[in-house]
Parts: C-alpha cells; structure tokens; sequence
C-alpha cells in the first residue's frame, strides 16, 4: 500500500497531447476515481501510471520514490483490465499464481495466497477451470483475484465493470467496495458510470481533454462543480443550464450560467414562480418523477418530482428555484464563489 | 499470407498429445533460460529486449544469407580456383562476359558458355511448359473438388499427398515406372504398341520432366485455388442462376474474375518455383539425355561443385544473374499478395 | 442447405449433384476425373510398394507381374537341394505339376515329386513356373545391414529434428519481436526478413559452402541443419499469428512482474501453438526432403541423409532397383504416415498461410 504522487505528467502521441499537464496527488488507502468523457484520456493516465506507457514529461513517485523510468513490471502495481486480460491457456489457479511465481515465492506461500484470495472472491470451486469455461462475472473475480493474491502497492481498475450486464455491476460494485474496506488498498479506478464513481471513491478526479477539471469527494463535485463541465457532467439527469446575464456588481451586463439540479425545481403557486413551464415529457419510475419541460424561449429544465405524477404532457407548471441550491458560473464556465448578486430568471 | 487459424484457447485443433509433450519440454527449459534472462533484461532494460529476441535470427539470416550474398558478388568478380575471397584474383567482369559472349542469343551452341544458355533455354521450355499444364490441372481439379462431391476431403488429400514427398523420392517412383522395362513400357507393348525409351529421347524426357514436377506440386496449388474457390459467396451463383445465366458465361463471368487474385499467385509461385527447379529433374533425368533436360540450377551446381575444375567465379556470376530474376519474380509476388490482401 | 429450392442447371453444374436428382453428366465427368486421379496419383507410389517386395529376378521380368510373386519349390525324395516347380502340359494335353531336376538345351529333366524314381524329359517349352506371391523382405533387412541404412535414416531424423527445434525457437523468438514491440530499427529488421524471403539456397551455394567451411562444418551435419534454420517465412506464419494475440494480454503479464523473456515463453508460445505446429510441420517436411544443399555440403557417406543416399545409391547400384526400391519406401513411410495422421492439419495449415 502506497501513496502516489503525480507532477506536472504530460503524453504526447506524435503531435497530438492527450494528457496536458496532469498534477495529482493520492493517499495510502485511498479509493480514487478516474472520470470523464470518452476520449479524455482516463486510460492513458492510469496506463500511465502503470508504467505500461511512458511520460513524455513530468514524473511519478511512489511512496516517495520516483518511479517515471521504471518498467510496468517494477512498479510493483496491480490493474484489472476491461477485458479481464486473463491467460486463456492457464487454468484459474495458474492465472492468479503467474504473478507470485514471477516473484519467485514459495509454492506453498503461493498456494495459501490463492486459495485465500478464492475464498474471498468465492472461486474455489473454480480454480482448476480455464477462463473460457466461466461466465462473465466468474471472469471478473478471477481479473480482481490476480490483483489481491499480488498484495500490491496500489490496485488500478480500467472500466473493470463495463462488460458486465447491469445487475451483476451492481453486485460486484458493492463487493468492490467490501473489498475496499477490507483489505484498504490504495484503488485507482477509471470509469464511465457516475454512480460506480459516486459510491466507490473517496475522491473523484474529474479529466476533460487531458486536464483534470476538478478532484473531490463526490458530494463537493455534486454540490459544489468548480465548472461548467463539472456541473453538467456529474448527476443524472444533468443539471438545468441556463443562460442569463449579470445585472448587478462590476461585471454587471457580462453574460453568465445559472445552474439549479432538477430536484432543486420544485412546482408552486403561481404568485411565487420564477418560471412558466411546458411539459414536453413525463417520465414515471415509480419512486420518482422526471419532467422534461420547456420554459421561455424554448429553454429546457428537467425537474424532479418524489413519487408519481399525475401531471401530462401539454400541461404548463409553475415552478421556482430552491435559493439554497443555485450554481453560478460566470463567462469562462467558472463557479462564482461567492456568488456575485444574481440576475433575474431569462428572459 | 494472411490469417491462420484463430482461436487462442488450448491449441484444440493440434495434435494434443504432441503439445502436451512440448509443453512439459518448454517447461523444464522455462526454469533453464528463465534466470540468465532475467539477469539480461536487468542489465540492458526492458526496452533493449526486442533487440535480444531477434539476434539469434538474425546471426543465422547474416551468417547463411546476407553475408553469402556479398560473397558471392565477390565470387563473380574474381577468379581463380580458390574458395576464399582473399586469395581470389579481380578479373571484373570476366565471368559475366564470359556468360553473356554469345553469336546469337537464339543458337546456345554460338555462345562460349554454351551450357550456361542450354540451360537457360531448357528452363524456359520447361517454365513454360510446366505453367500452363500445373495451372490448367490444378485449376481443373480445384473446379471439380469445389463441387460437393461425396468424398472430398479423400479426394483432396490423393492429390495433395505427393506435395510432401521428397523430390528424390518422386524422381524414383517415376524412374521406375518409365524405365525400359518398366510398368508403361509393360503397358505400351500389351496394347500392342512399342518400347520407347524414355530417357534417350530428348523430348520424352523433357515432357517427363514437366510430368513428374506437376504431379508432384499440382496438390499444392489446387488447394489454393480450392481455397479461393470457396471463399466465392454461394448467392452470388444463385443470384446469377435467377438470370438465367448460361454456365459457361458465369464461369467466364462471375468465377474467373473473383479466382483471379489467387490465381496470380499461383502463376507467380509456379513461375518462381520454375525457375529454380533443380532436385526431381536432376534425379529423374540427370539433366539428359545430353543436356536436354540440364536446368540452369543444374549448371551452377556442376559449375561450382562436381566439374573437375570447381569454377566458384563463373557460378557466382550465373547465380548473380538469376538471383536478379527471381528478385524481379518476387517483387511482382509480394505486390501481388498485398494487393490481394488489401 | 440453403438452395433446395433452385436445384437449377446451373447449380447443378458449378455446385452439386444434390440428393435425388438424377446424375446430371458433369456429375459422371467428375467422377471419372477424381477416379483417374486417384490411379495416377497413387498409382506410381502402389506401384513402388509392391514392386519393393519383388524379389531381383521378379524385377528383371517383362512384362512385370502385378504382385510380388515367386517360383515355388519343392523338396523331392533323393535330391539334396529344393526344386523349381513347374506346370507342364503334357502330350496328351493333360497338366503335371513337375519339379525339374536340370535343363539342357531345349530338354528339361522333370520329376513327379510324388514318384521321386522316375524322372520325366520334357521340352523346355511346354513347362510354365509355378508360382506364389512372396515379399522379398530382404530387400528390406539387407540395406539395413549392409549398407548401413539405418545410419543414414539416424542423420536423417537427427538433422530433421535438431533442426525444427532450432527453427521454432529461434523464428518464434524473432516473430516475438517484430510482432510484439516497437523498437528502433523495427521496419529495417522486417525488411531483412523481406530480403532473405527472395533468396533460395539455390543461388548462394558456393558462398555459404564457403561460410560453413570457415565455420568447420562440412561433413557434419551441422553444415545441413544450421544454414536453414532461419527461415524468412516461418517468421512470417508466426508472426503474423502472434499480432491477433490481444495486447492486454502481453500488459497484464507485464503488471504480473513477468519479464520479458517469461512472457515469450509462458505467454504468447502457448498461446501460438497452432502457427507452431503448422511451422513445426513445414520445417519437418523440408528438412525431411531437403536434397540440394546437402548433396552439396556432405562429400563424405557417414553425414549421407537418406535422400543423398538415395541418390548416391541409384548412381552406383543402377541394378539393385530392389533395395533402391525398398529404401525409397522407407524414405517416404514416415511422410506418408504424418499425412495419414495430420492431414487436415497440413491441408488447412497450407491453404491458411500459401506456403509449403
Ligand atoms: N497509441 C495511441 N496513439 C495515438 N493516439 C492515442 C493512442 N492511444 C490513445 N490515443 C488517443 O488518446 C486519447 C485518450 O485515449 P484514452 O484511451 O486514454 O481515452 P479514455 O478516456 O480511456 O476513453 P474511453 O472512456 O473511451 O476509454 C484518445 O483521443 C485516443 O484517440
Ligand atoms: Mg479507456
């Protein structure tokens, strides 16, 4: 278990920069989550960090050592690729002791490694199987298993979810944590899914075409965006974005972002609305109501209603915007904090 | 040329009892090669390893290929019966003019090297000969074999057999055969006709020659073209069918044009395997009667090895010359088979 | 199948005679074709195993018979050695079957072996041998003892299997790198390989004779199962295999402290079995075959492989087809029993990579 630390890390393929300066920082045992759009480069930071790609500047240290020229195999990490990665032609046991015979252990330290680790990933009964003869999810324990039995410095996770169908993500998305919290390793974990990133990490890293938009827990992210990009990537449905202008202070008359998430609408009586709204679509998930709606200008707010609707499409709604919970950004997408002296609704 | 068989599983589709025997082999030299390896590796970094992989291939390509090939320019250019290149004499192009001094380039016996055209003439009869009979019978064999016949994988496998006998063994089954008074000569006369000797008549023996190597090589190219055969889309024969297409035009039209591509190949690969075809012939006929069946092959290894005088220059030079053929041969090749595979 | 329903004339030409449509000519052709294939095929080889178990004085005889036959023999009464035993129509018409004591001149003396007494004179003419089918297996056991055959079949398996493991390690190593890694000097590497793809022994013999003669090798068998060894294609077939193995395969083992040695040879050898195998089996084949370059490089008997001594032994026993014939046999039993076995292996190995 180790720290790690990332300075000033830059990846150039040919002309192209796909990690643009990247500085970050992780502690021992920390649950850290890598999150952006596809494209934005998580892969290569964690590959990165792997040592299975090397920098084009900046340097790695691990535990306090530098580790920037050190090959994949000397870092002494661990990573769960997408596609598992496993050896086809070895048997279950003989993929989880590959690792520990490459570090010249014991055959019995091995065989006591692995059989623990099969325990706790409920494979024992399968360690004489090849990997074609599992399921998906049998997979995926074995990919996570090759990672324990190493008791490494720190776990990376490439997507190791995203092949699995949505009920058994959210089995093994509860078991990742359990493991978490058992063992407590440090965990590097790249995802696509907000909510393996809400409920996994300690803290999430936020990139975006190679730069890191903002790190923090993920109820700071979800309450306070330090952005644009932050505000309308992270929740489900997105934030209601809504274009105003300043009417007050120094930068009176620039334009500016209101940000209210759709549980922050709430419908009302007409004396005390902010806005006049359409409904476009309702959609019911039994515990829970969203309402895709138009205000003026043709502007589109989700709102979020607890419970059933009985509202329908056509119907028009007042609705006004809990005062606690307004997101202000101001002409570069950046949060105003504090809040400079707000403008009226758009008009 | 491309794909080979895909699954990266267990090798199930080899003989698995000979695998498991390699792979317990393999083991025991794993614990072997392992650690002085690894020592390597920590010495020159990970990133210098590839260079460690391909030295071995590459002393074995320098030693046996790339360095011969220098030799052997130098061989063509000096004289002397001294095998090593120092003690060798410069004569320049001596032996090259020496090849290529000729009255007429349609009349070997007007050249001073006049073995040197005979065999050129005589591969080229043979080339061509060879071409047009393998690429006829094989195409022939790969159309019927197509059509799904009870039987196919035995039929394929009768013609494809003799592709794996030695060219000695080839050239003596055949000997046998056609030897004064052998099975076809037995068979001749039953029909009431008369001996014939072979191997005395210069035209016998030529035609023998092509006989034998397209018997032994047509399997080969039959699986090729069976394999481009198949590789034709069925509906594409329906769709012609629903047409009303006549059989012939859709052979002309539809099969041809899409065969075309390994059919080149083939042509090319004949052609190549021609002109340096050496072993059934040598075997078969000893290059007779006379010359009339010595391939240029034929003349460089008398030239250079079993003439009383071994003459290293002037089979250098005829090696160079020919190398320089195939050279132009497999250019076409390869751009050929990227074609194809693009 | 698909096409039940258009059992055209057309389908019936290009493709098949389907089940229950009557035998359309092209159907009969074809069989016809494949019948006379098979004859001219396998014919000659038949022809070569029957014939290597015919005794010296059944191949001298014209016209030849079919089957390996033999004069059979009697032991009569009174005589020390075994007797020829003849058929002899007798004058008046009946058949005997007689032993013959001696022949002069246009008379053979015969004997009843039943009435070993009495012997019978008889024109040579109205005698014809009896016979019986015998396999001469000497023809066999003589070279193995004689002419130490057995040392040129131990060269040739040595050289046939030294060879193929060099082969395969070495072409699967460089195909390990050129598939594997980018390095500097990759694109020149693959174009060396290229290079030696277009240049046959056949051109470079003076040259590597020279090569391996500063190495001390001639009249080893070094000198045969060194020069080969790297084979331009071989890396090709491997390679070419090794590049659909998934890379994350290659990383994994990485992150599993694997060094780059162990991941060759626990990883992608295992994983590359199938290209090896039909390697394996090309290399086999050649080495098996291989006559130019040895006919070369080994002057001297003992490093013979068989098909030089093959060769060697029709040029000097022009008449003892018999053990040429056998020894042929022998040569080619174990390709032909490797084909019996692997054939399909072989067939969809070749028609997969166009090579051999
Ligand atoms: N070997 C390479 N050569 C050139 N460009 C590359 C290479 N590998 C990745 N890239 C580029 O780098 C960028 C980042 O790739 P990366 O795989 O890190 O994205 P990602 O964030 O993991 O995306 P996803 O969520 O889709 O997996 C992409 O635009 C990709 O095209
Ligand atoms: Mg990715």
């Amino acid at each position: 278990m180790a720290g790690l630390e990332l300075r000033g890390i830059r990846k150039d393929y040919g002309a192209t920069a796909v990690l643009k300066g990247i500085d970050l920082s992780i502690a021992d045992g920390e649950f850290v989550v890598f999150v952006g759009p596809s494209g934005c480069g998580k892969s290569t930071l964690l590959r990165v960090i792997a040592g299975l790609e090397t920098v084009t500047a900046g340097d790695i240290h691990i535990d306090g050592t530098e580790v920037t020229r050190l090959a994949a195999s000397d870092r002494g990490l661990a990573m769960v690729f997408q596609s598992y990665a496993l050896y086809p032609h070895m048997t279950v046991h003989q993929n989880m002791s590959f690792a520990l015979e490459n570090m010249g252990i014991a055959k019995a330290e091995i065989s006591a490694r692995v059989d623990r680790a099969a325990r706790m990933l409920r494979l024992t009964d399968y360690l004489q199987r090849k990997p074609a003869a599992l399921s998906g999810g049998q997979r995926q324990r074995v990919a996570i298993g090759r990672a324990i039995v190493r008791d490494p410095k720190i776990f990376l996770f490439d997507e190791p979810l995203s092949n699995l169908d949505a009920e058994l993500r959210v089995a093994t998305r509860k078991e990742l944590a359990a493991l978490h919290a058992e063992i407590g390793g440090t965990m590097i974990y790249v995802t696509h899914d907000q909510v393996e990133a809400m409920t996994l990490a300690d803290r999430i890293v936020v990139l975006n075409g190679g730069r890191i938009e903002q790190i923090g827990t993920p109820l700071d992210l979800y309450n306070r965006p330090a952005n644009l990009f932050v505000a309308g990537f992270i929740g489900s449905p997105r934030m209601n974005l809504l274009p105003t202008e300043l009417v007050k202070g120094e930068a009176a008359g620039t334009a500016a972002t209101l940000g209210i998430r759709p549980e922050h609408v709430e419908p009302c009586q007409e004396a005390e609305a902010d806005l006049t709204v359409r409904i476009e679509l309702v959609e019911q998930l039994g515990g829970e109501t969203f309402l895709y709606t138009t205000g003026p200008n043709d502007v589109p707010l989700t709102i979020r209603c607890d419970g059933q609707s009985r509202l329908a499409r056509g119907d028009v709604l007042p609705v006004r915007f809990s005062r606690d919970h307004l997101h202000r950004f101001d002409a570069a997408g950046l949060a105003c904090r504090p809040e400079p002296l707000l403008a009226r609704s758009p008009s | 040329m491309t794909d080979t068989i895909r699954s990266h599983g267990a090798p199930a589709r080899g003989p698995s009892a000979a695998a498991a025997v390699t792979t317990g082999s393999a083991n025991a030299l794993m614990r072997l090669t392992d650690p002085p390896m690894r020592a390597v590796q920590r010495l020159i970094g990970a990133l210098r390893m590839p260079y460690v992989f391909l030295l071995p291939n590459l002393v074995f390509f320098g030693l046996f290929v790339f360095l011969p090939i220098g030799i052997n320019i130098v061989f063509s250019v000096t004289g002397g019966t001294a095998l090593f290149p120092s003690e060798r004499p410069y004569v320049g192009a001596e032996h090259y003019a020496r090849l290529l001094d000729c009255g007429s380039y349609l009349e070997a016996a007007s050249c001073r090297e006049d073995l040197f055209w005979r065999g050129v003439g005589n591969t080229l009869t043979f080339t061509v000969f060879q071409m047009v009979a393998m690429v006829l019978f094989s195409l022939v064999t790969a159309l019927v074999l197509n059509r799904p016949i009870r039987g196919r994988g035995f039929f394929r496998a009768v013609y494809f057999f003799p592709v794996l006998l030695s060219p000695v063994v080839v050239a003596l089954i055949w000997k046998w055969i056609l030897q004064r008074d052998g099975l076809l000569n037995a068979v001749l006369t039953t029909a009431g006709g008369e001996k014939i000797l072979f191997f005395v008549d210069p035209g016998w023996a030529m035609f023998w020659a092509v006989f034998v190597s397209v018997w032994a090589h047509m399997g080969f190219y039959t699986l090729i073209l069976l394999a481009g055969l198949q590789a034709i889309p069925r509906d594409v024969y329906e769709a012609a069918e629903m047409d009303g297409t006549r059989p012939w035009r859709v052979f002309h039209r539809i099969t041809l044009p899409l065969l075309w591509p390994n059919l080149l190949v083939v042509l090319v690969l004949v052609l190549i395997r021609s002109v340096q075809v050496f072993d059934e012939v040598f075997v078969l006929t000893g290059g007779g009667p006379g010359t009339a069946t010595m391939m240029v092959v034929q003349y460089i290894y008398t030239t250079a090895f079993a003439n009383q005088v071994q003459n290293f220059g002037l089979a250098g030079a005829a090696s160079v010359l020919l190398g320089a053929v195939l050279f132009v041969l497999t250019l076409i090749q390869l751009f050929l088979t990227r074609r194809r595979a693009s | 199948m698909t096409g039940k329903l258009r059992t055209g004339k057309l389908s019936r030409l290009l493709l098949a005679r389907r089940g229950g449509a009557s035998w359309h000519w092209t159907d009969v052709a074809s069989y016809a074709y494949l019948a006379l294939g098979v004859l001219l095929m396998f014919g000659p080889v038949a022809w070569l195993a029957l014939s290597s178990f015919k005794t010296p004085a059944a191949l001298l005889e014209f016209p030849p018979s079919l089957l390996p036959m033999a004069q059979s023999e009697v032991s009569v009464q009174g005589y020390p050695q075994p007797l020829p035993l003849f058929r002899v129509t007798m004058e008046d018409g009946s058949v005997r079957e007689l032993a013959q004591v001696r022949r002069v001149g246009i008379v053979a003396q015969m004997v009843d072996p039943k009435e070993p007494g009495q012997t019978i004179r008889v024109p040579a003419d109205r005698r014809t041998p009896v016979r019986h089918m015998a396999l001469a297996v000497e023809n066999y056991t003589d070279p193995l003892t004689q002419f130490d055959f057995l040392r040129f079949l131990r060269n040739s398996l040595v050289v046939t299997v030294v060879a193929t493991i060099i082969t395969l390690v070495i072409n699967s190593m460089a195909a390990y790198a050129l598939s594997i890694y980018e390095f500097r000097g990759k694109s020149l590497a693959m174009l060396g390989v290229i290079g030696t793809l277009m240049i046959p022994i056949t051109i470079i013999l003076a040259p590597v004779y020279l090569v391996v003669t500063k190495l001390g090798f001639v009249d080893s068998l070094w000198a045969v199962i060194l020069p080969g060894a790297a084979t331009p294609t071989g890396v090709f077939l491997l390679r070419q295999y090794m590049l659909t193995i998934p890379r994350d395969l290659i990383e994994a083992a990485r992150m599993d402290k694997a060094s780059e040695w162990r991941i060759y040879a626990r990883i992608v050898m295992p994983l590359s079995m199938p290209a090896l195998a039909v390697l394996a089996i090309f290399s086999v084949m050649w080495r098996w075959n291989e006559f130019l370059w040895p006919l070369a490089v080994l002057t001297k008997t003992e490093v013979h492989t068989l098909p030089i001594a093959l060769n060697a032994f029709q040029g000097e026993l022009q008449t003892q087809w018999h053990y040429l014939l056998a020894m042929t046999v022998v040569t080619l039993l174990p390709v032909a029993l490797v084909f019996a076995f692997l054939q399909r292996f072989i067939t969809s190995g070749i028609a997969n990579t166009g090579m051999k």
